[in-house]
């Protein structure tokens, strides 16, 4: 039972954060210094593209450091 | 969004979805026999079907904030991942997907393993297998219709979408009774991973209250830019392969025989 429980979880995992769970940190912080900056008079629909220009080139240096 | 760039995306998403679950069933049908595989394949749908009645009604009831702040988030770290392992194929730091490689594999370990009957299903092995390609590749593709149907309030239109993708590749493995290796699925992949990034980027900084310049125009400028910064980053990948590894050089170039 509890080895079907952590396949499901496993499953889920891999399904909604995938192999790099700093992309997965990074968006859900990003999302939430947009929300924050967005109560400024600030415009924030800069914050997640700005997060993505930053994550996905990390991401891949880290993938690729690994080899 | 227009109605016709809603249709192109969930299309060209659930077709790479579609390619990789036909491989798995002929695979299947073609080692152990249809009739198992094709029960397997319907119970999958069945399974797929019935979480679609359960999660749609839901989602699209959901306020339109709280779902683009939600479903945009997902989206975008679903996309970033998808053009992550784009970018390692293009640059050759990772194998490219292969489908007849898939299906070689594939056919081997279901002429290897044994048949157990009962229960009604004459073959379990092929049943499984097919069940399981098709729920495990058909999750991806109920997520991208009800992601992209009910932010843009079609869901009736991304449904359709997904089944003309879906029916359109089935058909064609079917007529071929080989896997579909001349579907240019590494680029498709590239694509639909600029296409769920880019949207990600839309939906979850106007689901948490962002204002982008130009409304959904600005839809124009974000599906480019993440293209470009995607190839770029593949460029340069590319190149430090080609400069640090003369061995990975030689695994690109097979790789673009392969290609080829």
């Amino acid at each position: 039972m509890i080895t079907r429980l952590k396949a499901f979880g496993a499953f889920w995992y891999d399904f909604l954060v995938g192999d790099d769970w700093r992309v997965a940190a990074g968006v859900v912080l990003a999302l939430a210094l947009t929300y924050g900056v967005s109560q400024t008079s600030v415009p924030a629909w800069w914050v997640l593209p700005a997060a993505l220009a930053l994550c996905l080139p990390l991401s891949l240096w880290h993938a690729t450091r690994r080899r | 969004m227009t109605t016709g760039a809603l249709f192109l995306a969930v299309f060209l998403a659930c077709a790479v979805e579609a390619v990789e679950a036909t491989t798995i069933v002929l695979a299947a049908g073609t080692a152990r026999g249809w009739r198992s595989s094709l029960l397997g394949v319907a119970a999958g749908l069945v399974v797929l079907v019935a979480i679609v009645a359960a999660l749609g009604p839901a989602v699209s009831a959901l306020p339109l904030s709280g779902l683009r702040l939600v479903v945009g988030g997902i989206l975008l770290i679903f996309g970033v991942q998808w053009l992550r392992k784009a970018v390692l194929r293009a640059s050759g730091h990772k194998a490219l997907h292969d489908e007849e490689q898939i299906f070689r594999i594939e056919l081997a370990a279901a002429q290897a393993a044994a048949v157990h009957a009962g229960r009604g299903v004459s073959d379990w092995y092929s049943f499984t297998l097919c069940f399981k390609g098709v729920v495990l590749e058909g999750l991806e593709v109920v997520f991208i219709v009800l992601t992209f149907g009910s932010n843009q309030h079609n869901l009736p239109l991304a449904a359709l979408a997904a089944a003309a993708a879906v029916l359109l590749i089935a058909a064609a493995g079917m007529a071929a009774r080989a896997p579909l290796a001349r579907v240019p699925e590494n680029a498709m992949k590239f694509a639909v991973g600029v296409m769920l990034t880019s949207f990600g980027l839309f939906w979850g900084a106007e689901g948490a209250h962002a204002e982008w310049p130009g409304a959904d125009a600005a839809l124009l400028v974000i599906v480019p830019s993440v293209a470009v910064l995607a190839v770029g980053l593949a460029w340069l990948l590319h190149r430090r392969c080609d400069r640090d590894d003369p061995q990975q050089q030689v695994d690109v170039r097979i790789l673009r025989e392969v290609e080829a």
